[in-house]
């Protein structure tokens, strides 16, 4: 199946990559082709199959409610490419997405 | 307003972040709020190539009781997802949640309707995620503190069950009630240990289908919940008034300038591609699991105030006042168990304590005086030791010192005098010193009589008995004096 030229934009956007005029169409031909290449699996008979979110066969892994040792903070902020009094500093957003949760 | 009545349909997404001592995926504290920034911040939560999270049992624990009390089915499968976005806040470029295997789901709680009778507002689910950091605005800059990334945070998703915004702010308040009973959140709105997104529809009572849907984020307090649905309301009813439509928008509250403003047009509208969490294993609850925790559960609040009602006599909403809070229901019960007259508690407790903690601005748990000190003061009112006015200020004193009334009475002389050949003398004095106001009394002017109760109670620095006072009073100005 074919991917619109839309498609390429939208999943660059959510993915906040920039393309080319010439990306977007080179791109839109692998993705396609990645697509029909994947579409083969619609061929397998898996009315016997439920859906799983995993493969694993292990189940509730937690851990006990324990504060360990946090990072020290210059190792924190050591790759940030701007910090500012213990903080990372980026360029300005505004607040209207803000808590997303 | 208008010629046609409208129906407004209010449905609620509330976050409360959970009382756990560790982050939801990691160990870092969870206790943020004075920490400074980046101090509670591992691998896990900064999402450093190869971290791996790791459920806290206790976030999963909490979350199923919350869904136990609120009526909610707990599923024997439960699954998290990745929600993708990007935004400086979200260390990870996704936050982990749940989709389309939350823990609970098709609960509800009751609150009282528009019409004064008990309603359900239906949950359609509540759910288990992580916090995102924090953002402060300086300077042209947006600076991270990652301490509040991966704190535990329940989301609440209800139906559009509401109809106005009382019953949408009765809704969360009963809400927080829940979450503090249970001891899984502060659900403090003002600390953003709560927080509350609305999404409301207007439409002409009796049209079936419904208007359009907007969502209004960032709600920080009770009375910007209340305020912002009362302004959207009338905006909407206002555009459809005129004949135009209302455009589907997400909103923001300005709490200074009273109104809502857009946030996001539909067209700008978040595509998260949800998928299962790859790195966490599915939780299995057990029945077993879920029986243990219902275990622990409280007295939750409706059952509270049933009891409340039936025990004690009180009204639904006295009853009410009393139950919002866990523990002042908790002072309530020790105080009528020191004291058996529960209504006399009730008036002292809701009357010059709740006055005094209003005023100080401290919870019960705070107070100096216990549930014993006001029964021991009670019983000297009972006694005659003193009467009702003096065990004003006396309790005024053990609210400010924290001591006992009998301590109070002993070292200030305030016990009443009830002596009759005493307080005859008094009596006597103030009638030979107003000649007149007798003279006026027996011409009819009963009114007086409350004047010369007053002249004696101060005469007597407010010790008297007044059912004494009373009694000598009518003896000597209905007599011939
Ligand atoms: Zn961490």
């Amino acid at each position: 199946m074919a991917l619109s030229r839309e498609d390429v934009e939208h999943v660059a956007w959510l993915a906040r990559l920039a393309l080319t005029e010439e990306e977007i169409e080179r791109f839109r031909e692998h993705l396609s082709a990645i697509l029909e290449y994947a579409r083969m699996l619609e061929e397998v008979d898996i009315s016997d199959v439920s859906p799983t979110a995993t493969v694993l066969p292990m189940r509730n892994v937690m851990r006990d409610d324990e504060v360990r040792p946090s990072l020290p903070r210059d190792v924190v902020l050591a790759n940030a490419p701007d910090t500012y009094e213990g903080y990372f500093r980026v360029q300005a957003v505004l607040d209207t997405e803000d808590e997303e949760g | 307003m208008g010629q046609r009545e409208y129906e407004v349909i209010i449905g609620m997404e509330v976050h409360a972040q959970l009382l756990t001592r560790s982050k939801m995926f990691c160990g870092c504290s969870a206790d943020y709020v004075d920490a400074p920034p980046n101090t509670h911040v591992c691998p896990v939560c900064m999402a450093l190539p190869g971290a791996l999270p790791v459920i806290n049992r206790a976030a999963v624990e909490a979350t199923i009781r919350v869904g136990l009390a609120l009526n909610c089915e707990i599923a024997p499968f439960s699954v998290f997802a990745r929600k993708n976005y990007f935004y400086p806040d979200l260390p990870k470029g996704y936050q982990i949640s749940q989709y389309e295997l939350p823990l609970t789901y098709n609960g509800w709680v009751e609150i009282e309707g528009n019409d004064g009778q008990p309603k359900r507002v239906r949950i359609r689910r509540a759910h288990l995620e992580e916090d995102t950091g924090k953002l402060v605005h300086v300077n042209g800059y947006s600076l991270v503190d990652l301490n509040r990334a991966g704190v535990p945070l329940l989301e609440i998703v209800s139906e559009a069950d509401m109809r106005s915004a009382e019953e949408a702010h009765r809704y969360l308040l009963k809400l927080r009630t829940i979450l503090r009973y249970l001891g899984v959140s502060t659900a403090d709105m003002e600390k953003g240990a709560m927080r509350c997104e609305a999404n409301l529809s207007v439409r002409p009572r009796g049209q079936q289908t419904l208007g359009t849907k907007v969502e209004i984020k960032n709600l920080n307090s009770f009375k910007a919940v209340r305020d912002a649905i009362t302004y959207e309301v009338k905006r909407q009813i206002a555009i459809l008034e005129q004949g135009g439509t209302v455009e589907q928008v997400t909103l923001g509250w300005d709490e200074h300038a009273g109104r809502t403003f857009v946030q996001r047009t539909k067209e700008e509208a978040h595509d998260y591609r949800y998928f299962p969490e790859p790195d966490l294993l599915p939780l299995e609850i057990s029945r077993e699991w879920v029986e243990s925790l219902r275990a622990t559960l409280p007295e939750l609040p409706d059952a509270k105030i049933q009891r409340f009602m039936q025990t004690y006599g009180l009204s639904r909403k006295e009853a009410d006042i009393i139950a919002v809070e866990r523990e002042v229901a908790e002072w309530y019960e020790t105080a009528v168990a020191a004291y058996p007259h529960p209504r006399e508690v009730y008036h002292w407790l809701t009357g010059e304590i709740f006055r005094y903690l209003n005023e100080a601005n401290i919870p019960i748990t705070a107070m100096k005086v216990t549930p014993d000190a006001l029964a021991e003061l009670l019983r000297l009112v009972e006694d005659g030791t003193i009467n009702r006015n003096t065990a004003k200020s006396v309790l005024q004193e053990m609210l400010a010192t924290g001591q006992r009334p009998r301590t109070i009475v002993d070292a200030k002389g305030l016990a009443q005098v009830s002596d009759e050949a005493a307080l005859r003398a008094v009596v006597d004095e103030i009638i030979a010193a107003h000649p007149d106001e007798v003279r006026r009394y027996r011409e009819g002017k009963k009114g007086l009589f409350g004047w010369f109760m007053g002249q004696v109670m101060r005469a007597t620095r407010g010790k008297a008995n007044p059912a004494t006072v009373k009694k000598l009073l009518s003896e000597r100005l209905e007599g011939d004096g």
